[in-house]
């Protein structure tokens, strides 16, 4: 059975002085998918990738990829993934050829099979006009597609891409997932990791959200989207005095228990059925409830979080804006 | 991205990279560094004015009060700045590491199925340029000055080579504090600790009959001096001798301890 997995991780732990930022993860990845691991900053997605990939010794634990151990057997493993890191791991003072033509030579490429290869990717990128640029002038969109354009030298048969889509444009991003989509078509197995639902949700056909080291869920995005409801209602009240009264009234009405996060009167239900809105609405008017702010939102990372682990995932904190730049790209 | 990848399963794998793949890999790293050092010149400030100015001025000061004057001071003089020279060319060799390192393509070099020495050792073997810059400005200083070397030109390059090998061995102590530290400040900082005794204790500049004997003592075992003399014998005389032997078997030791640590380092460093 071992053999079947691309990625077989158990129990991986991983320590950074008193901190655990990988406390026994376990992950059973297909070959042929895209497998999502979905989590806030700071969750341990980026170290867990970076053990995955050999760039990170393992404190706990073991991993293997296509059945090889990741620390016994690292050469070949290294022989089988391609890594595109948060932060572009490109030369900087190069041009993207002279980039890629270095890391075509390390991969065993020679003679005119460099500048052939090196052109394909330029070109299957959209980055030949910019071939001989230095990288200072690049933008962030063309570091990600060279870096990634550099991962795939070898046609490798598994590839992490670690938040392949933050920090880009709209447009860029809609591309990046098209790339991936090609990248399974092919028969690659993709591993990403995302700060974003709906990215998981449009891409992946497994996920793990993982939390503060910790696989809190896993499953298809149908299964997480179950947890979570189709969208969320967000209620803010005018009384705190009223909050345990309108939980009730909305757990009655929804069918499910809203959270509560009483010191900023803020309420927050699942939703299955958006045309419940507005018999929650009626009710509290009835019951003399005074509400100041309403939103329907499609559900985010943020409800995930509260529906599983019961606390916010306070990603929002870090970039406010990630959220509702996305939302609007996939509406 | 039409074709079909090949299964994860179905693939042969050697598990360990080859040795000629290793030279291969070092041949194309030293090659990125040249084309680094081409792209920002401002790194080879250290081997090209500093010998310019160090052998004019310390020539200038010293030649008269050690040798009576500038003329005979020279043959002793030149063959000692020009190791000093590129020695400390090769100490720069951890801090241009260390800052290397801290861009995101090292993470890439490390998820390459390359040889875990490639990265360090071509970065230094591309270094060997910076020594050979150095050391032409540095003979080159010497013959506006009127030093004519005794071993002539066979003794110039012959002396080139020798230093430019011993420096490159030198380096890997310093590659092992790029890799070692955090930030390239610090690395700095060490590597002129190290430095500094490493070439001044030495015969470089004075002979040594005036030290005390304890500095006598250090002078005498420390592998620069061996270089130094090295040196000499090969510049002003065109001469191989014991002193030759010593340094280069003192850089094969240098090499024997300190590449595999630096490595090791390099490997485990997060």
């Amino acid at each position: 059975m071992t053999n079947e997995w691309a990625i077989e991780a158990h129990g991986l732990v991983k320590d950074f002085g008193e901190q655990r930022a990988v406390d026994h993860v376990d992950l059973q990845v297909a070959p042929g998918i895209v497998y999502g691991v979905l989590g806030p900053n700071g969750a341990g997605k980026t170290t867990t990738i970076r053990m995955l990939a050999t760039l990170l010794g393992l404190d706990g634990g073991e991993a293997k990829i296509f059945g090889h151990d990741v620390v016994k057997d690292a050469h070949r493993v290294r022989q089988l993934i391609g890594v595109t890191g948060q932060y572009a791991s490109v030369d900087e003072t190069l041009t993207a050829r002279e980039n890629l033509d270095i890391f075509c030579r390390l991969q065993g490429l020679t003679g005119k099979a460099v500048a052939a290869k090196s052109d394909e990717l330029l070109a299957s990128f959209g980055l030949t006009d910019a071939a001989n640029k230095p990288l200072q002038n690049f933008s962030g969109g063309m570091r990600r597609r060279l870096d990634l354009a550099a991962s795939l030298i070898s046609r490798p048969p598994l590839i992490f891409l670690d938040e392949p889509t933050t920090g880009l444009d709209p447009r860029t991003r809609s591309q990046m997932w098209d790339t991936i989509r090609e990248l399974v078509a092919a028969g690659s197995t993709v591993l990403l990791t995302t700060q974003y639902l709906d990215e998981a949700d449009q891409l992946a056909d497994r996920i793990a959200v993982i939390d503060t080291g910790r696989v809190v869920a896993e499953g298809t995005s149908d299964d997480l989207k179950a947890l979570v409801g189709t969208s969320a209602l967000q209620l803010t009240l005018e009384e705190t005095a009223d909050a345990a009264a309108a939980s009730d009234l909305v757990a009655r009405i929804t069918g499910t228990a809203p959270t509560l996060s009483p010191e900023s009167r803020r309420i927050n239900a699942p939703l299955n059925d958006t045309a419940v809105v507005t018999d929650v609405l009626v009710a509290l008017r009835d019951a003399g409830i005074e509400v100041t702010e309403m939103s329907l939102q499609k559900p985010s990372l943020d409800e995930v979080f509260l529906t599983i682990t019961g606390h916010s995932a306070d990603y929002n904190a870090a970039d406010p804006t990630n959220d509702t730049e996305f939302e609007e790209v996939s509406a | 991205m039409t074709a079909v990848v090949t299964s994860g399963f179905d693939r042969t794998l050697p598990k360990h990279v080859p040795l000629r793949q290793t030279w291969r890999d070092t041949v194309i790293m030293a090659k990125r560094s040249l084309i680094k050092m081409r792209r920002t010149p401002e790194q080879l400030i250290d081997v090209t004015l500093q010998p310019i100015i160090f052998t004019v001025m310390f020539t200038y000061i010293f030649g008269g009060a050690i040798a009576g004057d500038v003329q005979s001071y020279l043959p002793l003089f030149i063959p000692g700045i020009l190791v000093q020279t590129v020695l400390t060319g090769a100490a720069a060799a951890g801090t241009n590491l260390r800052d290397d390192m801290d861009k995101g393509v090292f993470d890439r070099f490390k998820s390459l199925p390359i040889a875990r020495i490639a990265p360090l050792s071509g970065a230094l073997m591309g270094d060997l340029v910076r020594y050979l810059i150095a050391a032409t400005i540095t003979f080159v200083m010497a013959y506006i000055m009127g030093y004519h070397p005794g071993g002539g030109l066979f003794g110039v390059v012959a002396t080139t080579l020798l230093v430019m090998a011993c420096a490159w061995a030198l380096s890997w102590i310093f590659a092992l504090i790029g890799v070692s530290m955090k930030s390239s400040r610090g690395v700095q900082g060490i590597s002129f600790l190290i430095l500094f005794p490493l070439t001044f204790l030495s015969s470089a500049f004075v002979p040594t009959e005036t030290m005390p004997g304890w500095l006598q003592a250090f002078v005498k075992v420390n592998p620069v001096t061996h270089i130094i003399s090295a040196a000499r014998n090969l510049c002003n005389e065109g001469t191989f001798g014991t002193d030759g032997w010593y340094a280069l078997l003192g850089a094969a030791i240098v090499i024997a301890i300190f590449a595999p640590l630096a490595v090791r380092k390099y490997r485990t460093h997060t």
